[in-house]
Formats: C-alpha cells, sequence, structure tokens
C-alpha cells in the first residue's frame, strides 16, 4: 500500500528546498536543526532566496552558512548586528538576518545588539537561548538559570558569584527602534509553527522598514544540559519557560 | 582649460570630501580626538542626499569596523576613521577582513600613547599598522600622507588598491596632518557604482545569490589544517604580489646626499626642513620619504641609501620604523634613530642636531 | 467518507537517532532501529508500524535535521 502512497502527488512535508544535503553538524536533537529548518521555509515562500543575506555567529551555528543556500557572512563573536547594520543600510532592498546564540546575542555582543535595536536598523535578529554555551563544551551563559549548574558554575548559578540571567528580549521590547520582539520555542508541532510565523512577520517587518525585530527561540542544548533529546525538551517546559515565558512582547508592526 | 577647484581645509575635512568624491558608498564610525572633523564633516554635507553614500555614527569602534566588515562582503566601497586608542579596538574586525579578503579603508589619525595616552599627534602606531595588528599572519596596505593633498589623494588609491587586491589598506596618519589646514585641490566627483558595477566587480560578494551561481560565503574560518595552511599560503602568496607592485616612496635632494634622513608623513615634512637647514650648515643631507608603509620600499631604500655615510629615521616615536630601515640596508650603513614622544611634534634643528651627534661626530 | 493513510520515508543516513520523532507521532508509528546503526553510528528512525501513519507530518516538522519525508493520501 505504501508504494502507492509515495509519490510526488501526496507529498505533503520535505525538508526545505533552501536547506541542502550537508549533513549538519548539531548534536542529536538540538533545536538549531529546526529553527534552520523555519529560517529556510520562511525565506522560500516570501520569494526571497535571491535577496536574501545571513549573518552567522560565532558558537555553535558559526556554521549555518553551511546548510542554507542563500549568501552568508560569518561574524566575530557578537558583531552580528553591526555586520547586518553594514550589509543592510548599503542593500536596503535585501533580506538581512542574523542568526545568533545567547553568548554571542546576550554576552559578548550585548552592545551591538541594543544599539542595533535601538536604531531600528530594519533586519530580522533570531536568538537561540539555549542558556548554556555549547560549542566551547557547556558553560555558564548570561542566559543561565539560578540554579542551573554548568562547567563554570557546577555547583549551580548564585547571583553573589555568577550575577544573575540576563532577560535581554525583555529589554528589546523597551527599546523605541524595535517593532516586533517575540519569543517562542520549537518542541512541539504546535510551538514550531508560532516560531515559523513569529520568524515570517520578524523578515516582513524588515522588508517593509518598520524597524527592526528580535525573535527569541527558547531552545535545548542536550549535550549542554546532560539530558536526551527527549528530556530536554521536558526541562525546557518545565524550568525554562518561567524564567523565559514565550508569546509577543511587542507588536507594532499591524502585520 | 577648466580652473582648479582649490580649497582651503584641514586634512580631516579632506578625507570627508575626498571619500564623497571617489564615490564611497558608505562612512561607519565613532568620534575620537584627533579626528572627529571627518565624521562632522560628513554629517554636513549630507552625501546621502547627493551622491547616496550612507554615513552613520556607530556605538564604538568596535561596531564601526564590523559594519565595515558587513558593508565591504557585499561589495561596498566603505571606510571608516578612528585614532590610535579606537584602532586598537578595531583590531579584532582589521585581522576578520584580512582572513575574509575583504576591501576596506581605515583612517588612523595617530594621537601618543599607551593606553588613553594624549590627544596631541604622534606616529606610534606604526608598528601596529604594518605587522598586521590583529591576530594571525596578514598585511594591512599602510599609505601614509604627509599633506592634506595627500590626505585627499590617497582615498580613492587606498579603495583602489584594497579592491585590486581584496585586502582591508590603511591610511596612517597623524594629528598634524589631520588638523592642520593648507590648501588643497579636490578629486573631481565621481559617481558611484551601479549594482551592475559592483557584481561585475565583485562576484564574490554576498549581494544576494542569482541562481546562476552557488552562494557566496565571507568567512575567515576553516577549521581542517590542510586548508587552512593553503588559505594562508594564498594570503602571502597575495602579500609577495603587493610587495612587488605598489611600494610607493617620494626622494628628495638624495643624489648628491653624504647622509640621509628617513621619515614618514608629518615627520618627513619636518625632516624636509631639517633637510635645509643641514644644507645651510654644509652638510649635504637627502630626505627618503616612504609612502607605502607596507610594503615597505626597501629596494628603493637600498637603491638611494649606497654609498651613504649614515641614516637618520627621523619618526615621533620611541623608534618603529627604524627596525625597517635596519633591515633593509643591512648593517652596511650606519642607521641610528630620533624620535619625541608623548604628543611632542620635534622641529626642524633638533633632527639636525640629532644627525651631528648619533652620526657625524661618531665618525 | 475517505480514510486518511499516510506514509514516511526516513533518510537514514542523514538520522542522527534522537527520537524527537518518535516522540512526536501520535500514532507511534515510528521506532528507532535496534542494533543496527547508519554510516555514522547513529540508530536511526524507521516506520515501525507503517499501516498506522496518517501523513500528519509531525515527525517530519520536529525532526531537527530534516529527514523525514511525508506522504498522504485519501482513499476513496
Amino acid at each position: 500500500m505504501n508504494n502507492d502512497i509515495i509519490s510526488p502527488e501526496n507529498l505533503v512535508y520535505a525538508k526545505p528546498e533552501l536547506m541542502n544535503d550537508t549533513p549538519m553538524h548539531y548534536c542529536a536533537g538540538c533545536s538549531h536543526g529546526v529553527v534552520h529548518k523555519l529560517v529556510a521555509e520562511v525565506i522560500a515562500e516570501m520569494g526571497m532566496e535571491e535577496k536574501a543575506i545571513g549573518v552567522s555567529p560565532v558558537g555553535c551555528a558559526v556554521f549555518a552558512y553551511r546548510y542554507i543556500d542563500i549568501d552568508w557572512q560569518e561574524a566575530p563573536h557578537g558583531r552580528a548586528p553591526a555586520l547586518a547594520t553594514g550589509i543592510k543600510r548599503l542593500w536596503p532592498d535585501r533580506l538581512v538576518f542574523t542568526y545568533q546564540g545567547d553568548g554571542d546575542l546576550a554576552c559578548i555582543g550585548t552592545a551591538e545588539t541594543i544599539h542595533s535595536l535601538n536604531r531600528g536598523e530594519h533586519i530580522a535578529i533570531i536568538f537561540i537561548n539555549n542558556a548554556i554555551y555549547g560549542m566551547t563544551g557547556g558553560q555558564m551563559a548570561p542566559t543561565t538559570l539560578l540554579g542551573q549548574k554548568t562547567a563554570t558554575c557546577p555547583f549551580g548559578r548564585v547571583p553573589e558569584l555568577h550575577g544573575y540571567p540576563l532577560n535581554i528580549t525583555e529589554l528589546a521590547a523597551r527599546l523605541e527602534g524595535t517593532c516586533y520582539v517575540s519569543r517562542q520555542s520549537v518542541e512541539t508541532v504546535a510551538a514550531i509553527h508560532k516560531a515559523k510565523k513569529a520568524i515570517r512577520k520578524a523578515f516582513e517587518a524588515s522588508m517593509k522598514g518598520l524597524g527592526s525585530s528580535l525573535v527569541e527561540i527558547v531552545s535545548t542544548c542536550n549535550s549542554g544540559w546532560k539530558l536526551t533529546p527527549v528530556k530536554a525538551n521536558e526541562w525546557m517546559q518545565e524550568h525554562m519557560f518561567e524564567k523565559y515565558p514565550k508569546g509577543d512582547l511587542k507588536d507594532t508592526t499591524s502585520l | 582649460m577648466e580652473e582648479k577647484e582649490i580649497k582651503l581645509m584641514k586634512g580631516n575635512e579632506a578625507i570627508a570630501h575626498a571619500a564623497i568624491r571617489c564615490g564611497a558608498d558608505g562612512y561607519f564610525g565613532y568620534p575620537i580626538t584627533p579626528q572627529s572633523e571627518i565624521i562632522e564633516t560628513l554629517a554636513l554635507l549630507k552625501p546621502w542626499e547627493t551622491t547616496g553614500m550612507v554615513v552613520l555614527q556607530a556605538e564604538s569602534e568596535v561596531a564601526s569596523i564590523n559594519m565595515l566588515y558587513g558593508g565591504a562582503g557585499a561589495g561596498k566601497r566603505v571606510l571608516t576613521s578612528s585614532s590610535s586608542p579606537g584602532i586598537a579596538l578595531m583590531q579584532e574586525g582589521i585581522s576578520y577582513m584580512a582572513g575574509a579578503e575583504l576591501p576596506g579603508v581605515i583612517v588612523n589619525v595617530q594621537r601618543g600613547g599607551p593606553g588613553l595616552g594624549t590627544i596631541q599627534p604622534s606616529q606610534s602606531d606604526y608598528n601596529q599598522a604594518t605587522r598586521g595588528g590583529g591576530n594571525g599572519d596578514y598585511n594591512v596596505i599602510v599609505l601614509a600622507p604627509n599633506s592634506v593633498q595627500e590626505m585627499a589623494d590617497f582615498v580613492d588609491l587606498a579603495f583602489t588598491l584594497a579592491f585590486k587586491y581584496r585586502n582591508p589598506a590603511m591610511i596612517l596618519s597623524d594629528g598634524v596632518i589631520g588638523q592642520m589646514m593648507e590648501k588643497v585641490v579636490l578629486p573631481p566627483q565621481k559617481p558611484r557604482r551601479t549594482e551592475a558595477e559592483i557584481l561585475r566587480e565583485c562576484p564574490w560578494a554576498t549581494t544576494g545569490r542569482s541562481k546562476l551561481r552557488a552562494p557566496n560565503i565571507i568567512t575567515s574560518l576553516e577549521l581542517m589544517p590542510e586548508v587552512m595552511e593553503q588559505k594562508n599560503l594564498h594570503l602571502q602568496a597575495k602579500y609577495r604580489q603587493i610587495k612587488a607592485n605598489e611600494t610607493r616612496c617620494e626622494l628628495t635632494k638624495c643624489d648628491d646626499a653624504d647622509y640621509l634622513v628617513v621619515a614618514f608623513g608629518s615627520a618627513a615634512r619636518i625632516a624636509e626642513k631639517s633637510m635645509e637647514v643641514a644644507r645651510a650648515h654644509d652638510i649635504r643631507l637627502g630626505l627618503f620619504r616612504p609612502i607605502t608603509l607596507w610594503p615597505f620600499p626597501e629596494k628603493e631604500l637600498q637603491n638611494a641609501a649606497a654609498g651613504k655615510k649614515g641614516i637618520l629615521v627621523a619618526e615621533i616615536n620611541a623608534g618603529q620604523m627604524v627596525q625597517d630601515v635596519s633591515l633593509a640596508v643591512g648593517g652596511k650603513i650606519p642607521v641610528a634613530h630620533f624620535g619625541r614622544l608623548g604628543g611632542i611634534v620635534p622641529d626642524p634643528e633638533e633632527i639636525v642636531n640629532a644627525l651631528k651627534t648619533k652620526l657625524i661626530d661618531n665618525e | 467518507m475517505g480514510k486518511i493513510v499516510g506514509a514516511i520515508v526516513v533518510n537514514e543516513e542523514r538520522c542522527k537517532g534522537c527520537s524527537l520523532c518518535v516522540v512526536a507521532c501520535p500514532k507511534d508509528v515510528i521506532a528507532l532501529t535496534d542494533r543496527k546503526v547508519n554510516v555514522n553510528g547513529y540508530p536511526f528512525a524507521i516506520a515501525a508500524r507503517p499501516d498506522e501513519c496518517i501523513g500528519c507530518t509531525a515527525c517530519g516538522i520536529v525532526c531537527p535535521d530534516g529527514c523525514i519525508t511525508v506522504y498522504r493520501k485519501k482513499l476513496e
């Protein structure tokens, strides 16, 4: 019976065309892959394959440019919004976005993040928040939760030693330059649909010149958290959403 | 014959005018003394209303250089400017641009250091500029103007070299040249390149992937050592080519000279007067002025120095270019250094006195 | 009313065996291989009970590596 079903006219889901066949270096079950697919789908659905310029960060997503077949620039650590500013100011009809993790965006690149958003650059920032440094082996991130154990706070994060987790998306929502600030996740089909809508809105707002957008994706790092992918999703739902509640924090786009 | 447009202005202002006139697409910068007139002049001239050139005050020098990275990576003619402490902050971005082979122009109107140092002029960033400055094996093309006219002329030259070799180019000026006013003939207004021209000139740039080509990726990253070594060897071959083709220097009265003073930028202007003073005292002194500091005009200096009794290197620093001069002449001729520090600009007599005490009296 | 039937095709070499699709499937169609691994050493997803598939695409959507293609057909 399967052979009847498996034919092009019955196709209902496949890897996005813009995503190539290069095997992704991400750990099994990593949220990055899902978000990559959404970015690839949104660019294609907007018909912007030939106008999109992505900026990849330093961190786990440094090689994002290997997987989505558009033009990319790889930025110094934290500087992606500055690169995107340069590109977008000089090519205003291009779709310019950054893809950054918590260390890149909310720690070393905080100034670039805040100021590009506050200037209202017509760019979209995709922010993967998994509360840990994945690439370097699981150290504390600016978004690491209180009590959460990492390689550099092995007994759990305490404010006296490590300061507090930074809710940078909330900050972004208060900036006059932002038109759309949203926090989503990608652990279920429903959540993924919402995340995709948010990315689409951010990209469209940038092309309509409405200001800057930030879409945070609360994500898992099952390797860094030392959990299975399935358990990591559960841990995220139980612990991350309390500190980083989902939903639109700001939307002045009327889109 | 068309009359030349002669203006009186500061070196910093000349940079701004020249940037607009040479068809630059964008300027990104952060104010710092003694070069803030560059961004101030651009803000007053509002080129976004005429040529369409973008001018943006960034949140830091770190952001400025990375806006430059983004713009250059997208094929645009972009420049930034700063002074020594700000240029130090830009080293990360310059290294990345060199690694990713991006053309961009960086203007350094030097002030004294180390640290916050002083706002007075200095040439103490010579080593930083000519040795790469950031991490990794790389070089930046370095041009040293000695007049307001050269401040204006070198902007287009720097862009031309930067795009010819896909490499960052620096105009290494200082507070003297940046702040002083003199007459200048500004270059004629060139149009900015059209989109079609950019695509033709920069097929490597991230302008949006057309169906006709694979995605363009701008990156300095490569984790495979074998591939990374090849990438480095490619860069080294490019630097050898630049060394072979692009050295520039100016020789004044070197032919009949017994002694040479080697100086660049503002120090070369002072040394020009020193030459007159020396000759008035029957010391036949010639001036060798490197215009490209990297590549250093090594062969030209070897030729000019042949048979001379000694070389005095006059710099507004503790002795940096003197190392390149010594390497060039290879111990065949006595080489001495004279410099003032802390923002003090030497006067012509001091240089002549140094020539006497360090070289002539020792013979 | 026609019956909806579905089928999945897994890119076995690309699969990393994270099992997020196994959890996402509402019909318990998917399982990971037992003792069989792909070229990268991962156990991989297979349609263990293919007849139950309704082509809902949940497995494909949650798969981080885009390994699953989904087909759906309405039987008259």
